[in-house]
């Protein structure tokens, strides 16, 4: 991964609250990097499906965000980063309408469509990282 | 403690504005409520206000859409006015295609769509003074 960080902040998703923040603190970067308006919404949509897994399936964890700058352009990178049961088969998370409980199984699948980057790492048994990144144009 | 979204009831159409970005038990507390107004008033219609909201994910996607088929097993219409264009154009990128949920640009334009509905199946108009005029 490239690009030099300006700012850093790590959020801790614990409750539902904590999923509101995230949308918050994301809405706040993506304005500063001068996203547009489509993008920002993509981004923050994106970011509240992800900081609902960390909280949902893995059992609470962290947003930890950084604004980029790399040749002149801005963009945010946010890494979504739990300790929870892991994802044993990642392609089948990553299918569209595929849910281990009672969501509507779009948030992984979704939200990898909405945004520039994006990295999955899981260990089954040691926890999530998802890691987005969304560039201004 | 989650808020509390208010419903408010026009003759016989139930409107809701979500004027917040609601947590996620504030959005399972709406759908409750909203589910067991048309239960209680009979309500021929449903308007869901979105003007003010930034953005749509799965989950209340699925709470728009469950309130939308609930009504129509109670023989109520549900429309969604003011969907911003942004919150649109994300949610066809994120899969969730909102399938039984209609739409109007304006909240003057959902009224009059339930009640062009709501007469279709044979009653009388809902809001005649509401929905009149353009
Ligand atoms: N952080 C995580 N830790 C463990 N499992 C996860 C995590 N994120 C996703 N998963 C698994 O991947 C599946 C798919 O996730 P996805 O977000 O696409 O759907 P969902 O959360 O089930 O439903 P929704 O559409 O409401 O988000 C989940 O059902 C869950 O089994
Ligand atoms: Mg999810």
């Amino acid at each position: 991964m490239s690009g030099a960080s300006r700012t850093s902040e790590v959020l801790e998703i614990t409750t539902t609250a904590g999923v509101v923040q995230a949308r918050q603190q994301v809405r706040a970067l993506a304005q500063q990097c001068r996203l547009s308006l489509v993008d920002q919404t993509k981004l923050i949509t994106a970011a509240s499906e992800l900081a609902r897994n960390t909280l949902v399936h893995g059992g609470g964890g962290t947003m930890t965000a950084l604004l980029l700058e790399e040749r002149g352009r801005r963009g945010v990178r946010l890494a979504f980063a739990d300790r929870g049961p892991g994802i044993a088969d990642v392609d089948l998370a990553l299918t569209d309408g595929w849910t281990s409980g009672t969501g509507m199984g779009l948030g992984l699948s979704g939200s990898k469509r909405l945004v520039d980057d994006f990295v999955l790492d899981t260990t089954p048994g040691a926890g999530t990282t998802v890691t987005i990144t969304k560039w201004g144009r | 403690m989650s808020e509390r979204v208010p419903i408010l009831r026009i003759r016989q159409v139930l409107l809701v504005s979500i004027q917040t970005d609601l947590d996620d038990q504030a959005v399972l507390l709406l759908q409750d409520d909203l589910a067991q107004a048309v239960v209680d008033s009979g309500a021929h219609g449903v308007v869901i206000d979105i003007t003010a909201v930034e953005i749509v994910d799965s989950f209340v996607g699925r709470m728009l859409a469950t309130i939308a088929s609930l009504s129509r097993l109670l023989d109520a219409g549900t429309v969604l006015v003011g969907m911003r264009p942004a919150v649109a154009i994300t949610l066809v990128e994120l899969g969730l295609s909102l399938g039984g949920v209609r739409t109007a640009l304006t909240l003057d334009k959902g009224l009059r769509m339930l009640e062009d509905d709501h007469a279709e199946r044979g009653h009388e108009g809902i809001a005649p003074d509401v929905a009149a005029g353009a």
